[in-house]
């Protein structure tokens, strides 16, 4: 039940982002969710896109450093404490998050949580002993 | 009256005497390293020389010469010529690849180390009756403890600050109303802004002079420091492997170049290319026999120095020759704060932490007073992470190793790949944007 992220690193230098983006759309991959993790001297951008590998492919020819890594997508209703539940359930279970950031899905009902955990597959386990709904990568990948 | 000279006969004694006395000390130097230091009578043997083939001063050209891979190779005390129960002091500093360069000295060495110190501080115009501040680090780096014993053997009150807390320092230096102060330049110019910070006019405080070196600096600098510390600022030159500070020693008279106390250090300039010795006043690669050392000699040891002779008359009277400010190296090494830098240092340093060759850029500035040394890395796949966490903890882990193995402080910046300049597909491993001229 795992999904494709690529993370990208980029430097604090303008038009960084912007070069990103013109990459994927000349290679006409599409973004269903990112977020850039900041420091005082470089990022890490995240990215969810239609065509992981491709992606990564592009923007290493691009010059860019890039890793392919696995994360959680969990589907979460659209209703205050959705997203506390879900993560009451991993703390009871001592799963510590890694980073997490969210989208909406198309239908714009739930949110889409996406989660990366120090260790995944305990993470999974536990997600799926609580009834969580989990999305799957066709699923993302073609929302 | 204070002397204007520590030791007036051989300050000021004219050539033909001085040639004399370095002739008996270097026939009586290649004789003993010939017999006590294996790795030297080789060098000797190889070409066929023998001790008694040096019949002036000018046979010096004939002996071969030594380097700093001599050092290293027979590290750490291969080429001392006493026994080591006749050592009673190491001192060391980091080499190219990792050993660092190990010196050593018996008592009598140390007495005249501290005789030719007390000898430049005279040279810069202090007096028994001076306080004397020694911002210079102790420990291993000679510059502290070197100039400590000089200080003493003049007789002046010695101060032992060493590096470090310049806040407190510069109360120091108004309390105790030090005359003289010794330290890097950089950090003399840091020392000036602690002044200001802490609210103390440097006119109230009673410095005259300054005795700076182990790094390189400019006039401009000099000017900086003697304006903003409100002192006269002199140039002191030393290396290790030769003794420490006071090979050489700026005049008060003189702003073209340094005494070098040439009874005991016998210099020559070469082209570094061929090793071929120059004509007097030729800009190359310094060169020294220590004349009078015995547990560390060394016999034209190439300090990959770049400076001049002089032997102009002197307004101060003394005959000792003179070497102009060092306006560079011959190899890559970098100073920091008065630590040597090699880049294949951080090389290495970067290997063991990744185990692989990444590529990456050293860049020099001086930032306010302080020379800043940041190492640019590119992030490859091989170290990249998704995670902040793992990303930062690998800046950190470089900035901890080279610190520990280097002894200097940098900043380590993560850059995207091919962002460092490559010339000729091969990155410019240093780009050093201080301003010495
Ligand atoms: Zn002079």
């Amino acid at each position: 039940m795992l999904v494709e992220q690529i993370a990208v690193f980029v430097e604090n230098k303008p038009g960084r982002l912007a070069a990103i983006t013109k990459i994927l759309a000349d290679n006409k991959i599409n973004i269903r969710a990112l977020s850039v993790a900041d420091t005082a001297d470089f990022g890490i951008l995240r990215l969810i896109v239609d065509n992981p590998q491709k992606a990564a492919k592009c923007l290493q020819d691009g010059g860019f450093t890039v890793v392919v890594t696995e994360v959680v997508a969990i589907e979460v209703e659209d209703r205050i404490g959705g997203l506390a539940t879900v993560l009451g359930h991993l703390a009871d279970a001592g799963v510590s998050v890694e980073y997490m950031y969210a989208f909406v899905n198309r239908s714009g009902e739930n949110a889409i949580i996406i989660s990366r955990f120090e260790h995944m597959d305990n993470a999974v386990k536990v997600l799926e002993g609580t009834g969580v709904k989990l999305v799957s990568k066709e699923q993302i990948y073609s929302m | 009256m204070d002397s204007q000279y520590w030791n007036d006969e051989i300050e000021t004694m004219p050539r033909a005497g001085l040639e004399s006395i370095q002739l008996i000390r270097l026939q009586k130097l290649v004789k003993r390293m010939y017999e006590r230091v294996l790795p030297y009578r080789e060098k000797m043997d190889a070409i066929g020389l023998r001790p008694e083939h040096i019949k002036s001063v000018g046979d010096l050209r004939l002996l071969p010469f030594t380097v700093k891979a001599d050092l290293r190779d027979n590290y750490p005390f291969g080429l001392f010529a006493t026994p080591m129960s006749e050592v009673v002091r190491i001192h060391a500093s980091s080499g190219t690849t990792g050993k660092p360069t190990v010196v050593g000295y018996t008592r009598k060495d140390i007495d005249l180390w501290a005789n030719i110190v007390a000898r430049s501080l005279v040279t810069a115009g202090a007096t028994k009756n001076d306080i004397v501040h020694n911002a210079y680090g102790y420990g291993l780096f000679t510059g502290g403890l070197g100039a400590h014993y000089g200080i003493e053997k003049l007789g002046a009150a010695v101060v032992p600050a060493s590096g470090g807390n310049s806040r407190r320092q510069v109360t120091l230096l108004r309390d105790f109303g030090s005359t003289v102060l010794l330290s890097t330049p950089s950090y003399a110019l840091n020392l000036a802004d602690a002044m200001e910070t802490v609210g103390i006019d440097p006119k109230k405080l009673s410095l005259r002079i300054g005795v700076f070196g182990a790094e390189p600096w400019s006039e401009n600098m000099r000017e900086e420091v003697e304006k903003k510390l409100n002192l006269k600022a002199t140039d002191i030159y030393g290396l290790s492997e030769i003794m420490g500070p006071g090979v050489a020693q700026e005049c008060q008279f003189s702003k073209r170049g340094m005494h070098i106390a040439e009874d005991h250090f016998l210099p020559e300039v070469i082209n570094p290319e061929t090793g071929e010795v120059l004509p007097e006043g030729e800009e190359g690669e310094l060169v020294f026999t220590t004349l009078t050392k015995e547990a560390f000699p060394l016999i034209r040891y190439r300090t990959r120095d770049i400076s001049r002779l002089y032997r102009e008359p002197c307004a101060c009277g003394r005959t000792l020759v003179r070497m102009a400010k060092v306006t560079g190296r011959t190899d890559d090494m970098l100073i920091i704060r008065g630590v040597n830098v090699f880049p294949s240092q951080v090389e290495h340093v970067l290997m063991g932490v990744e185990g692989v060759e990444p590529h990456y850029q050293i860049v020099v500035d001086r930032k306010g007073n302080l020379d800043t040394m940041t190492v640019e890395v590119e992030v490859s796949e091989q170290f990249f992470s998704d995670k902040v966490r793992r990303l930062e903890s690998l800046g950190a882990g470089i900035k901890k190793e080279i610190k520990d193995y280097l002894g200097v402080t940098v900043t380590v910046k993560l850059v995207e790949p091919k962002s460092i300049q490559r010339s000729e597909g091969k990155a410019a491993r240093v780009i050093d944007k201080r301003k010495l001229s």
